[in-house]
């Protein structure tokens, strides 16, 4: 155990000992580098502790892990089995100001997903199994190590996104996958936000497996392809003909301009350092560039191919009210803690969704304890 | 199989329920006379029947909505219906229940190519789904070997999935929102046509939740654009561990093929004698199946052929026509005809780690000589989703319950080699005594809280899913 006011367990026994013991609320945190949500005060408890990678079969695409074990460590086993987590979770210290090491249970608990969502699926789609603990101390698995599984109500998808107000997660399993050989980037110069969205939809509705489509101001529409170096090419070669009539085709295939590119995108590069709030708003993609002309933004990045939008909005803007009523959600991923107490960070539900996920929050944490308010 | 005994006062009070029922709904929607409900005594686990109190056939969410809040007011158990194809008993009636059958919610909503979405009524079946989109080169993933049949509501109950999940997912990869009405009536809209949720994701409980957290009444879908083509190629091997370490080597060679199926050697030979697909007499075959264009495919097969060949195959079969490619495919295909020309089979559904498939195969083979009954291995080898079919015969006295106590310890092996109880079909009445196995009381009853907060009263399918005695505190029927 650390200093007072901090817990840091060292198993998932001394967790759930945590837990049970606490007398008020806890401050959930994994390596502390998604300060999202309502400001929750109370005794930290961090799951760094609970860590270390415990399986990992190459041969089945399976890895499990302490849910405090760092992403660098999953990062780097994965790697040199040339593997990787399908969903692409973002490394948001520069975004968000926080330093810290980011843990494979803190990217659970914020369902993180980047540019590749568009096509292997979100975090809780790559998520195949949980252990956590509940708010009364209870340590509950769900799940397990295999990629198919409907036994029983699937809570693995419940905890994920659930930032810590269920349960503190203990260990997670993943389904993984290949590394692929080669990617390369098309890259449609020029086109305005009013036709991003429809050059990404010709590009991610083609039979050409498009892994990643992004657009901003500077770069236009940006396109990712992986896979053999054959096949990278031909398809580079078929959505230039696709997309010509959007604007100048480029394609860059050099492996660590790629890279870097992409990485850009998954972080928002754009926006670390800069002043000002951050939203993240996911709208069907034909909706984005309306939505965005509403929100009168100082800066904007599409991802997901028009799906996922990241605004940079001057302090204390409360967005929701600029968009109007639409279809999706806008969460406050950056601001200061007085901006997180007066405007609501994540999208408030409907009445009788509301209730419904008040009832399991109050059956999984009868005490209200774990992150209480942070998802209000 | 035991079910809760029928609550009198229910049975009792079935005129005036009907009464209400048929107050709600047009007057061909509800079905009570007893030679009429007898066509919903069953599922697919067609050894179990039981007529329900009656059954209703709703057209619109208002009438689903209506329907509920009656059976609600009444203290009527509910058990919904897609087009009855759970292998599991997920839609078995109690004679105390009404059936809501929700085959008649059949129409296509919204078709959105540029966002790549379809919403649909949930009665719609899921092949008919594809069949909406496929002349604009588009697909519905998920595709369960019942598709032709089975429909999207039940699809969205079991989370079903399918022989290509693992580049696609299963359907609770590819369902974006849904329309759901409660047992108390109030009707519910879960996410969309944007992805993911925006607080917790009750869409993720939802799906595989086997019909007890409510009804969908409708499904936004994603659709995928088709690929520019398929092939398949056909490997045997003289052992199940060789066939074994090949899958694993293809996976981690970085292909990821479409689908990889499995077949033993018992499965290969009635197969063969049923639709003669020319498979070869040997321990372990499989199908690998690649996409993309011409040059892709070819590509990939190349490096699949290439670690084949290092496995010493005793036969490595290429497809060069669409004929070819079919005739690879339809022994795996016709695989349960066969097994069912020789006798009755029940089909498991574990899923094991990809990894521990020699040692459940050798285990399996011993149990089949314990029990005498004869077992053949059909499997998703990609995602280790076994599908064993156990043969018996129904007029044998004493032959199901034999194969019953079979298939549970084939399920109890898979689960104590890391896997689980059901990859696909559901838990049902089938596995629901089954599920300490897999789970302790205390992860059972988490799952018991999600039922409380969507069905407090818990007449949404209450009887299956978990073992009877587990649920007893809460069921009022």
């Amino acid at each position: 155990m650390g200093r007072a006011g901090r817990m840091r367990p060292g198993s998932e026994a001394e967790l759930a000992e945590a837990v049970r013991g606490a007398a008020g609320p806890l401050v959930v945190r994994g390596g502390g580098t998604r300060g999202v949500g309502r400001p929750v005060t109370g005794e930290v408890l961090e799951t760094s502790g609970v860590a270390g990678i415990t399986l990992y079969e190459p041969g089945a695409l399976t890895l499990v892990a302490g849910a405090g074990t760092p992403m660098a460590e999953i990062e780097a086993a994965l790697a040199a089995e040339r593997q990787r987590l399908p969903f692409e979770p973002g490394d948001m210290r520069g975004l968000l100001g926080t330093s810290g090491e980011s843990t494979i249970g803190g990217v659970v608990a914020a369902n993180a997903s980047g540019p590749r969502r568009v096509q292997a699926g979100a975090c809780r789609d790559s998520l195949i199994g949980v252990r956590f603990v509940d708010g009364a101390g209870n340590v509950v698995k769900n799940g397990g190590r295999v990629m198919k599984n409907v036994t029983g109500y699937d809570l693995v998808k419940l905890m994920a996104g659930s930032w810590g107000t269920l349960g503190v997660l203990s260990e997670v399993s993943f389904k993984v996958l290949p590394v692929p050989a080669t990617q390369a980037t098309v890259l449609v110069r020029g086109v305005a936000l009013t036709d991003a969205a429809a050059a990404m939809a010709a590009a991610v509705g083609s039979p050409f497996e498009v892994s990643g489509a992004a657009w901003s101001e500077a770069d236009g529409v940006m396109l990712r392809i992986e896979g053999f170096a054959a096949s990278v090419s031909y398809r580079a070669g078929r959505l230039r003909e696709l997309l010509r009539r959007f604007g100048e085709i480029e394609v860059e295939g050099d492996a660590e301009a790629v890279a870097a590119r992409w990485r850009a995108v998954r972080d928002v590069g754009a926006f670390a350092g800069r002043v000002g709030d951050v939203w993240r708003v996911s709208v069907k993609p034909s909706d984005a560039a309306g939505i965005v002309a509403r929100m009168g933004p100082e800066a904007v990045l599409l991802d997901w191919a028009g799906g996922l939008i990241w605004a940079l909005v001057a302090t204390g803007t409360d967005l929701r009210a600029r968009i109007g009523a639409f279809q999706g959600h806008a969460t406050l991923m950056r601001a200061a803690p007085e901006v997180r107490a007066r405007i609501a960070p994540f999208q408030p539900e409907a009445a009788a969704v509301a209730a419904l996920a008040a009832g399991l929050r109050a059956k999984f944490d009868p005490r209200g304890i774990l992150n209480p308010g942070l998802m209000d | 199989m035991e079910m809760p005994i029928p609550n009198p006062s229910i049975l009792n009070a079935k005129a005036r329920i009907v009464e209400r029922l048929r107050a709600v709904l047009p007057e061909d929607a509800v079905i009570d006379d007893i030679a009429e409900t007898r066509a919903y005594e069953c599922d697919a686990l067609s050894a179990y029947r039981c007529p329900p109190l009656a059954a209703v056939l709703p057209r619109t969410t208002a009438e689903v909505s209506a329907v509920l809040r009656v059976c609600f007011e009444e203290g009527v158990p509910v058990v919904p219906r897609g087009s009855g194809t759970s292998l599991a008993g997920g839609a078995l009636p109690t004679a105390d229940c009404v059936i809501l059958g929700v085959s008649r919610l059949n129409e296509v909503l919204e078709t959105d190519y540029a966002n790549r979405f379809i919403r649909v009524q949930s009665g719609r079946t899921n092949l008919s789904v594809t069949g909406a989109v496929e002349a604009d080169g588009f697909f519905y993933a998920p595709d369960p070997s019942s598709q032709l049949a089975c429909a999207i509501a039940g699809n969205i109950a079991m989370n079903s999935g399918g022989a290509h999940c693992l580049k696609y997912g299963v359907t609770t990869n590819n369902l974006l929102g849904v329309v759901m009405v409660m047992m108390d009536g109030t009707v519910v809209e879960i996410g969309g046509a944007h992805l993911d949720a925006g607080g917790l994701d009750l869409l993720g409980v939802i799906c595989g939740s086997e019909g007890q957290l409510g009804v969908v009444t409708e499904a936004t879908l994603r659709i995928l654009r088709k690929p520019e083509g398929a092939r398949p190629v056909l490997m045997g091997f003289d052992s199940n561990v060789v066939a074994g370490e090949c899958v694993s080597d293809i996976i981690k060679a970085g292909v990821l093929p479409v689908a990889i199926e499995f077949m033993d050697r018992p499965c290969i030979r009635a197969t063969e004698d049923f639709a003669h697909a020319g498979y070869p007499d040997c321990e372990a075959l499989l199908i690998v199946e690649v996409e993309g264009s011409d040059a892709e495919i070819d590509e990939q097969l190349g490096v699949i052929l290439a670690i084949a060949r290092r496995h010493n195959p005793v036969e490595l079969r290429e497809s060069k026509s669409e004929e070819e490619a079919k005739k690879i495919w339809l022994g795996r295909k016709s695989a349960f005809g066969a097994m069912g020309q020789i006798n009755d089979y029940m089909c498991l559904d574990g899923t094991i780690p990809v990894s521990a498939l020699p040692l459940v195969l050798r285990r399996i083979g011993e149990m089949s000589r314990e029990f005498g009954l004869d077992v053949g291995n059909v499997f998703h080898a990609g995602d280790g989703n076994m599908h064993p079919l156990i043969l018996y015969n129904a007029n044998k006295p004493g032959d199901l319950e034999k194969c019953e106590a079979f298939g549970a310890e084939i399920l109890k092996l898979c689960v104590e080699v890391g896997g689980c109880l059901t990859g696909e079909h559901g838990v049902g009445i089938e596995k629901r005594d089954l599920m300490g196995v897999q789970f302790s009381g205390v992860d059972m009853e988490a799952q018991l809280w999600v039922k409380d907060v969507f069905d407090p009263k818990w007449l949404l399918n209450p009887a299956k899913v978990f073992p009877l005695a587990v649920t007893a505190g809460r069921r009022v029927a």
